[in-house]
């Protein structure tokens, strides 16, 4: 086990060292002069040519990005060109607020997602299924950005109950948070009522119902762990997309996180924010996959044995090709 | 619980049966009957509709563009259904215009995706082997970077002119489109009859194009669709920010984006934008969700 997670860190850095390369070649080919964007319209061209040189912009592109990914490998990200920080302090600060907007939507998600799955396959073709059918359908369809026009209308400037703005105290997060996971928990539910719906359909739930276990323990220890599969995948999956989507919500409800630094940076052409942003952003991302995985291994001990045998697996993935 | 139809077919029907059907006139039959995709497809073809032809009945300048100040956020009324934004423009013909421009993106960065995510798919499952590792470690590497991020990445470095809009959301979702396509040609690639082909000697290119991807595709069609309704979110998320659609161009996404600035006054500016948005990535879904079951083939009689 412990093997397989080190090879999965492992793999990680070819990953990063890509995305870094893509991301730093599409900047550098980009329009626009870093030493013009510091030094504002009015600097004179000997400063003008003084700072790139400072910068080490008339070095050739290759030679920049090993200059840069030097420094990255011994933890110093540079100093922003916009603010003038060092994009590690920036970073320290506008993190948590990202972090806890993502894993909190995904937390949501599970909280709310699998329990609501669960009642709905148990109920299935209740009036109260087949309202969430189509309730489940427009909320997966609903932007989460107009959802949060929506309640900021209704709950700040009607009711006045929520803060628009920010994320400092524990009632601004609330909306962030049920904004950029109400897709989620369309989506999932859905998915865990359908798995649902098939593992109590199988034969070894009908000999616990069988055995005179009442319905809530069949439910709970025999179903439950095998109807999660597909949830988890889908939940792992939507690790991307809350990060990702946290942008837009950063920018709807100022809050000065991850995603709001991004937009800032990219507006400016600030190459060390933008870098750094990206590369921890994809590191979260790989780590988070994962957790996913491991995740699996929790939940279905099949898949635990199979890491066990390793060799086996091996030789199954280069036989069916994996997906 | 399906129901056990007891009464015996009549000649009609009987003869309904023995008549060979395409696949495609099959799927066509199981779309129509199932209800939910007959609601989007009808929802759908309004949407298209009505959008698509806006440009005869409004005049882009005058209607769209034109800010009439003293209409400023005018709610809605008779003459102007929906009200007017912030400029005094009519929200309703700013709906319908830019909802042309928001599928048009989302349909054409599809295309152009499931073109790209094919090929890569084709190539990566058919070959196997070091070109499918080049492939999709090359894939993984864009899959690191949640797609609307890289979408956001790709806008900002190139003008946000329309055609680089739509090369940035192709680019965000190429990888997961190439997957599926990749998945699909694993499958079929193993299955007999492409070996009966092969064994008559037809070379790898008319294995790909005339034999696998046709077969490959049926079942990505619903995954297409719904594709578009993903692209024409991201679409609106990104204009939302300002990174997309520029003004005074409207676009649901932007639209939304000026109207928030008055959302203390007025609900109408941000309300309908939403709605229009929501109702076509309904439609979407309904319309994707239907093929999905007319097409699979595991559902066939």
């Amino acid at each position: 086990m412990s093997r397989y997670i080190l090879k999965r860190l492992l793999q990680m850095i070819p990953i990063v060292i890509g995305v870094s390369v893509i991301v730093f070649l599409l900047l550098s080919l980009s329009p626009g002069d870093p030493a013009k964007m510091i030094l504002g319209l009015n600097a004179k061209e000997e400063e003008l040519a003084l700072m790139r040189e400072q910068l080490g912009l008339n070095d050739p592109i290759p030679l920049q990005y090993f200059h840069y990914m030097k420094n990255v490998l011994i933890g110093d990200f540079g100093t922003s060109y916009s603010t003038k920080q060092s994009v590690i302090e920036m970073i320290a600060v506008r993190l948590p607020p990202t972090l806890i907007l993502s894993f909190g939507s995904l937390l949501t998600i599970l909280i709310v997602a699998i329990p609501l799955g669960i009642a709905l396959a148990v109920k299935q073709n209740s009036p109260f299924d087949n309202i969430m059918r189509v309730v489940s359908l427009f909320f997966a369809a609903m932007p989460g950005f107009w959802i949060g026009i929506l309640m900021i209308i209704l709950f700040s400037v009607k009711l006045g109950w929520l803060p628009a703005n920010g994320f400092d105290k524990p009632s601004a997060m609330i909306m962030p948070i049920i904004c950029s996971s109400i897709a989620g928990w369309a989506v999932n539910s859905r998915i865990t009522r359908a798995s649902m719906l098939d593992v109590i359909r199988q034969d070894y739930i009908r000999t616990a119902r069988a055995k005179g276990l009442k319905e809530s323990v069949v439910i709970r220890k025999h179903a439950l762990k095998n109807a999660l599969l597909p949830t988890i995948t889908s939940v792992g999956m939507a690790v991307g997309g809350c990060f990702g989507g946290s942008v837009i919500m950063e920018m709807l409800f100022g809050i000065n996180g991850m995603g709001k630094m991004m937009i800032d940076a990219l507006r400016q052409k600030d190459i060390p924010t933008i870098m750094a942003g990206v590369i921890i952003t994809a590191v979260i991302i790989a780590v988070a996959n994962l957790l996913t995985d491991l995740a699996y291994s929790y939940v279905d001990p099949r898949i635990r044995s199979m890491y066990a045998r390793r060799r086996t697996i091996r030789k199954e993935v280069a036989g069916n090709g994996s997906n | 619980m399906a129901q056990i139809n007891t009464t015996l077919p009549t000649a009609k029907q009987r003869q309904k049966h023995l008549k060979k059907r395409s696949l495609w006139a099959d799927a066509w039959l199981r779309l129509r009957k199932n209800k939910s995709a007959v609601v989007g497809m009808i929802m759908l073809a309004t949407i298209l509709l009505v959008v698509y032809t806006s440009p005869l009945y409004l005049d882009y300048d005058n209607d769209v563009v034109k800010p009439n100040l003293s209409q400023t956020l005018k709610f809605p009324a008779e003459g102007k259904l929906l009200g007017a934004d912030e400029l005094g423009r009519d929200v309703l013909a700013r709906i319908l215009w830019g909802g042309r421009i928001s599928i048009t993106i989302g349909i054409m960065a599809m295309l152009l995706s499931s073109i790209i995510g094919c090929t890569l798919g084709a190539l990566s499952g058919y070959y196997g082997g070091k070109t499918d590792g080049i492939i999709m470690r090359s894939l993984d590497v864009f899959m690191a970077i949640p797609s609307l991020l890289l979408m956001i990445t790709l806008v900002s470095v190139m003008k946000p002119t329309l055609t680089n809009l739509i090369i940035a959301l192709a680019v965000g979702s190429v990888p997961s489109v190439s997957r599926m396509v990749r998945a699909q040609v694993l499958y079929i690639k193993g299955q007999e009859f492409i070996e009966a082909i092969r064994a008559q000697g037809a070379s790898d290119f008319r294995i790909i194009v005339m034999h696998i991807l046709p077969n490959a595709i049926s079942p990505l069609i619903s995954q297409f669709v719904m594709e578009i309704a993903g692209l024409i979110l991201a679409i609106s998320g990104l204009s939302f920010i300002g990174l997309g659609v520029q003004p005074p161009d409207p676009e649901w996404g932007a639209m939304l984006s000026s109207g928030r600035e008055h959302i203390r006054d007025v609900w109408h500016v941000t309300a309908f934008p939403g709605l229009a948005l929501v109702l076509t990535v309904v439609s979407l879904t309904l319309v994707g969700d239907g093929l999905r079951d007319a097409l699979d083939p595991r559902m066939k009689r």
